[in-house]
């Protein structure tokens, strides 16, 4: 049983026009096994409330906490971040020229678990979880999301996800840009990760697709960087119906 | 059809064009007689991004002292390596010298060594020879001729130290396949001004690589022409350029033929404040080279504050019946974004940064073709990334 919990998180950003706040002061608790849903317009903070978790030097927290398990997320270094649980599944996956998929993953789960996985389970692993999301096997002689389509390298994240068996997963938009097969690709495979490993999720998204998929336990409405409204799954069903309009009307 | 493919050179605004010199690469003098070249000031064209001051015993027109210690494979038959008089090592050179540095090696290194593979020879393992620089002034002059249809690896690895200059001259007769692989591991004092000169004929097919890792300073001109129709050459470059180090190399690719392909991939890591690296990529297509077919590219990986990367692509098209043609280059700092996925995937900084590098090298260790220095000169990469963090720490 996990715990992450942030507490009047302020983030600010520096611009060309002087520095900015983004996030003020949000207040969020996720634990094993929840799934949270943070929906808000485009510009509301919901990436800056990912990447601030995970550690993006580009973002100053300047005041609140966050902690995973009593632990202080904030002076942890990215890479710490992620050994202590903490899974980012970006909305735009970086490049990484001629580091193929395969030494990635398996460096990334060596540095994880701090040791080197067994070879032929960890093969096994690896061509299991491809297969489940539908991945060719040539995928893992490919560069890291080098010229992979939108699909390809959103299920490129929930593949290391499955693989990195996280305690709380952050997932930025992941169903962006998704037709709906990759979608219910992508969201089996989230489902599946939460019922095998019992993982806490962040669901952050703008549409309310891929919430027949993937079912929240809660929903957040992100509006103008803090939390402005939560409840139940019946909550995404009213913005389905009606939209940010009404929070953005007050805000 | 013509397609004049600038489209990346346009999208790359990274690279200057420099100074577009006043006259055709075409025009510029080469010449056996060292007196034809002045010594250089720094202010001339082809020596403007060079220390010129730490080159100045290679200007010297005086006979040098030292030499290099060669060890060679052994060699299969139809391979000969033996020494060639001076007057008929000038006549089996296939262009004469294009600098001072080159001119002077040839007039002081009392003939030439040549390495020749007799036609139809086909040579199944690479031929390796490891020059050593045991210190003081050397000067050389190498052939490597191969025959009609035939075929060899050849891989030179400079060890040591010393202050060399040499002219290399490569002379693929029709049909003829050469990967040519150079390796500059020198000693961190050494001095090496080379030309390597290579003429293509009909059908033939040049790989050269170079690498240069070690040196204080390493200035390498490679010259490709084309003699007959038909032929192509693929010239591949790596380097590693730390604090402290000069690396220089100078491409000029001449097409005067139709129907031949070029290609010319250089790519270059940087680290330490007074790291330089300097790339001149010149490609000449004459009006009688239809069906050309060219393509050149720089990379340069900027890895620390003050590190410094010259990059000037220079491409002269004298007619339009050709198949393409293009240039690329781009100098990029180490990219934050890459460092922070691999960091958000539990890996650590020092290890992400290798991936990086790695990464980056990667294709193009690949197209060496010789698995043995394919393997030690990724090690050699792991060696001068680590290198990099000693750098960073110091910061």
């Amino acid at each position: 049983m996990s715990t992450l919990e942030i507490r009047n998180l302020h983030v600010t950003v520096e611009t060309p026009e002087g520095t900015k706040e983004i996030l003020k002061g949000v207040d969020l608790t996720i634990n094993s096994g929840e799934t949270h849903a943070i929906m808000g317009p485009n510009g509301s903070g919901k990436s800056t409330l990912a990447y601030s978790i995970a550690g993006h030097p580009k973002y100053t927290i300047t005041e609140g906490s966050v902690t995973l398990d009593g632990e202080d997320v904030l002076e942890m270094s990215v890479d710490e971040r992620a050994k202590a649980g903490l899974f980012l599944a970006m909305q735009y996956p970086v490049e990484v020229p001629g580091v193929s998929v395969s030494n990635f993953l398996r460096t990334a789960k060596t540095a994880i678990d701090g040791e080197a996985p067994k070879l032929r389970t960890w093969v096994k692993d690896v061509k299991g979880a491809m297969e489940n999301l539908r991945m060719d096997p040539a995928f893992g002689e490919r560069g890291v999301n080098e010229g992979f389509s939108g699909g390809e390298k959103k299920r490129h994240e929930i593949l290391q996800m499955e693989l990195l068996q996280p305690k709380i997963s952050i997932l930025d938009e992941t169903d962006s840009g998704l037709d709906v097969d990759a979608l219910r690709i992508v969201s089996e495979g989230v489902n599946r990760a939460k019922d095998t490993t019992g993982l806490g999720i962040m669901l952050i998204t703008h549409y309310t697709r891929i919430l027949r998929y993937i079912k929240p336990d809660f929903v957040h409405v992100f509006v103008a960087g803090r939390v402005a409204e939560q409840g139940g799954p019946e909550l995404a069903e009213r913005l389905e119906a009606e939209g940010y309009d009404r929070y953005l009307a007050s805000a | 059809m013509t397609v004049t493919d600038h489209t990346q050179a346009t999208a790359d605004a990274a690279h200057s064009h420099g100074i577009i010199p006043d006259k055709s690469r075409a025009d510029r003098v080469v010449s056996f007689d060292a007196d034809v070249f002045p010594v250089p000031t720094g202010r001339e064209e082809n020596w403007r991004f060079s220390p010129v001051r730490d080159l100045k015993s290679i200007f010297a027109d005086e006979p040098a002292d030292g030499h290099l210690e060669w060890t060679t494979s052994e060699l299969p038959a139809g391979v000969t390596l033996a020494e060639v008089p001076e007057d008929d090592a000038r006549a089996r050179t296939v262009r004469e010298p294009g600098d001072r540095a080159s001119a002077l090696a040839v007039k002081h290194s009392g003939g030439a060594m040549a390495l020749t593979i007799a036609a139809n020879t086909v040579v199944e393992e690479p031929i390796t020879i490891d020059l050593r620089g045991t210190g003081g002034d050397v000067r050389g002059h190498l052939l490597v001729e191969i025959g009609q249809s035939a075929e060899a690896t050849v891989v030179i690895t400079r060890t040591g130290t010393a202050r060399y200059s040499e002219l290399v001259s490569v002379d693929l007769r029709d049909n003829a396949g050469l990967n040519l692989v150079l390796l500059q591991q020198w000693d961190e004092d050494a001095i090496h001004a080379g030309e390597v000169v290579a003429r293509l004929g009909r059908d033939s097919r040049l790989r050269g690589t170079v690498v240069t890792l070690g040196g204080k300073v390493v200035r390498l001109n490679t010259s490709a022409a084309f003699a007959g129709e038909g032929a192509s050459v693929d010239l591949f470059g790596l380097y590693f350029a730390d604090s402290g180090q000069h690396q220089e190399h100078q491409l000029f690719v001449d097409h005067a033929v139709p129907k031949c392909t070029s290609r010319v991939t250089y790519k270059g890591a940087l680290a330490g404040k007074t790291a330089h690296s300097v790339w001149i990529g010149d490609v000449l297509i004459r009006a009688a080279a239809e069906g050309t077919d060219t393509y050149e590219l720089n990379r340069n990986l900027v890895l620390t504050d003050g590190a410094r990367a010259d990059s000037v692509p220079n491409l002269e098209i004298e007619t339009g019946e050709i198949e393409g043609a293009g240039h690329a280059s781009a100098t990029g700092r180490f990219d934050e974004e890459q460092m922070f996925y691999l960091r958000s995937r539990g890996i650590s900084e020092d290890q992400a940064r290798k991936l990086v590098v790695r990464g980056f090298f990667a294709d193009l260790v690949h197209e060496i073709g010789v698995p043995a220095v394919e393997k030690s000169l990724m090690k050699q990469i792991d060696l001068e990334i680590a290198h990099v963090e000693e750098e960073l720490e110091h910061e």
